[in-house]
């Protein structure tokens, strides 16, 4: 049921999308006054919604904080196993397995990190990030509907993530998976309490632009597609080339 | 996005500093101008208007404002008028220390560390370095783009944390107020003087 009610909404959108974009390029924009209006829609359910919990969630304790981070983080880690292996990076692969298997057991249940402690430190890879590696280009950027930013490539990739993700198997479809079990609840709890833990975690940078921005979606916008450039490249320096032949 | 945390955090780290002038060598010299103003920052004899005034004027001495400003403005710097230039240029480096002192009183005490230092080309230097929150928040890369044609006197360009440019962020920003407005500098002049005046 979820599965279906998920393609009713996205479905018309990225047929839409894939209609009218299959040469762009990221910064380009699928259609701006769709996905203007729906920024704004987001940030008033931010306002709303989302702050009102983060800022409630940052009064917790430090150790509350983090050890739910450390738990939807290393969750987050399940997505990454199956898109290492689509991308032949064995390394990344051996960091994910083990530091999933070392935080679930010696780190109870993910609560705690000592995998960071012994050097393993996975990258979160998506099917995004797959496909961007197979050479698929991002294609136009667009927002969506709560989700926020995302390109053609990327929210293809989404859709595609709930499909290969160990964790969306056993929660959302409902099957076991080493003795483990769960329900579509579970699902959304979790990555409910990924994104507050995220939103919280930045709760006064987001201040901060909002209220240093003088447009706000493009700030955003230029900031989402750094952060997935980053991530396709595994790496979170590159250069900016265009200052070269500014020499005043 | 994870950690986008802190163009405004960083960039205040760095302006916080007294008014000694700093070492050439870019790693030195960054070294020296964020520890300087962890102290400055940390220290709570100092009033908020003391350390706004001591903001500005270190970011006007070790910040090339004017080379972010033209940066920023994309192509357009090339086929503008001198005058435009200017009135832009003067425009910008009020937005810009504005932005810069907006968040005083949000900083908390951090440790700083060099971790290395990148020549880039004879007018860049590249130096990483990583900050350490002390109330256990995950540690914040920062690439710093040092300008040092003038090797006596290295200048900052841009911040990158976490992989995110500062200068490229701005200047994306901008392109998008120019282009939704037929690429007319005076109304991003205008968006600026806005800033600046509320």
């Amino acid at each position: 049921m979820y599965k279906i009610n998920l393609l009713k909404i996205f479905l018309p959108i990225l047929i839409l999308v894939i209609l009218v974009a299959p040469k762009a390029e990221s910064k380009d924009e699928c259609f701006e006054g769709f996905s203007r209006a729906m920024f704004k829609f987001n940030m008033a359910l931010d306002d709303i919604v989302l702050e009102p919990i983060a800022k409630g969630y940052n009064k917790l304790p430090g150790p509350v904080k983090k050890g739910t981070s450390n738990f939807t983080s290393n969750i987050g880690t399940l997505l990454s196993i199956p898109n290492n292996i689509f991308q032949g990076n064995i390394k990344q692969l051996g960091h994910s397995v083990g530091s999933f298997a070392v935080n679930t057991t010696v780190g109870i249940l993910g609560f705690l990190n000592p995998a960071e402690k012994i050097g393993l430190q996975p990258h979160k890879e998506d099917v995004g990030q797959t496909l961007a590696t197979y050479g698929i280009s991002s294609g136009c950027y667009f927002v969506l509907p709560v989700f926020g930013p995302t390109t053609v490539r990327d929210s293809i990739g989404l859709i595609a993530d709930s499909f290969v993700d160990p964790f969306a198997h056993v929660t959302i479809r409902e099957n076991e998976l080493f003795g483990a079990s769960g329900n579509s609840l579970d699902y959304l709890t979790i990555k409910g309490g990924t994104i507050v833990d995220f939103r919280a975690d930045n709760d006064a940078n987001f201040e901060s632009l909002e209220k240093n921005s003088l447009d706000l979606y493009s700030s955003l916008k230029s900031i989402y597609l750094q952060d997935r450039e980053n991530k396709i490249n595994n790496s979170i320096s590159k250069e900016q080339d265009e200052w070269g032949n500014l020499d005043n | 996005m994870q950690r986008l945390t802190v163009y405004f955090f960083s960039l205040f780290l760095i302006f916080q500093s007294s008014l000694l002038s700093y070492s050439s060598n870019p790693a030195d010299f960054i070294d020296e101008l964020v520890n300087d103003a962890i102290t400055k920052l940390s220290d709570k004899n100092i009033s908020k208007e003391k350390k706004i005034s001591f903001v500005e004027k270190i970011a006007l001495e070790n910040v090339d404002i004017n080379a972010l400003g033209l940066y920023t403005l994309g192509e357009l710097r090339k086929s503008s008028n001198e005058v435009d230039i200017s009135t832009y240029q003067n425009s910008f480096q009020k937005y810009f220390l504005k932005s810069l002192t907006s968040r005083l009183s949000d900083y908390s005490s951090s440790e700083f560390k060099i971790l290395g230092e990148e020549k880039k080309s004879a007018n860049y230097t590249i130096v990483s370095s990583k900050v350490k929150p002390k109330d256990d928040s995950p540690e914040i890369k920062i690439d710093w783009r040092v300008y040092t044609k003038n090797p006596d006197k290295p200048l900052i360009r841009d911040l990158i944390v976490e992989g995110l440019s500062l200068a490229r962020t701005q200047k994306e920003e901008f392109a998008s107020i120019l282009s939704a407005n037929n690429n007319d500098i005076k109304i991003l002049i205008n968006k600026l003087e806005e800033f600046v005046n509320n």
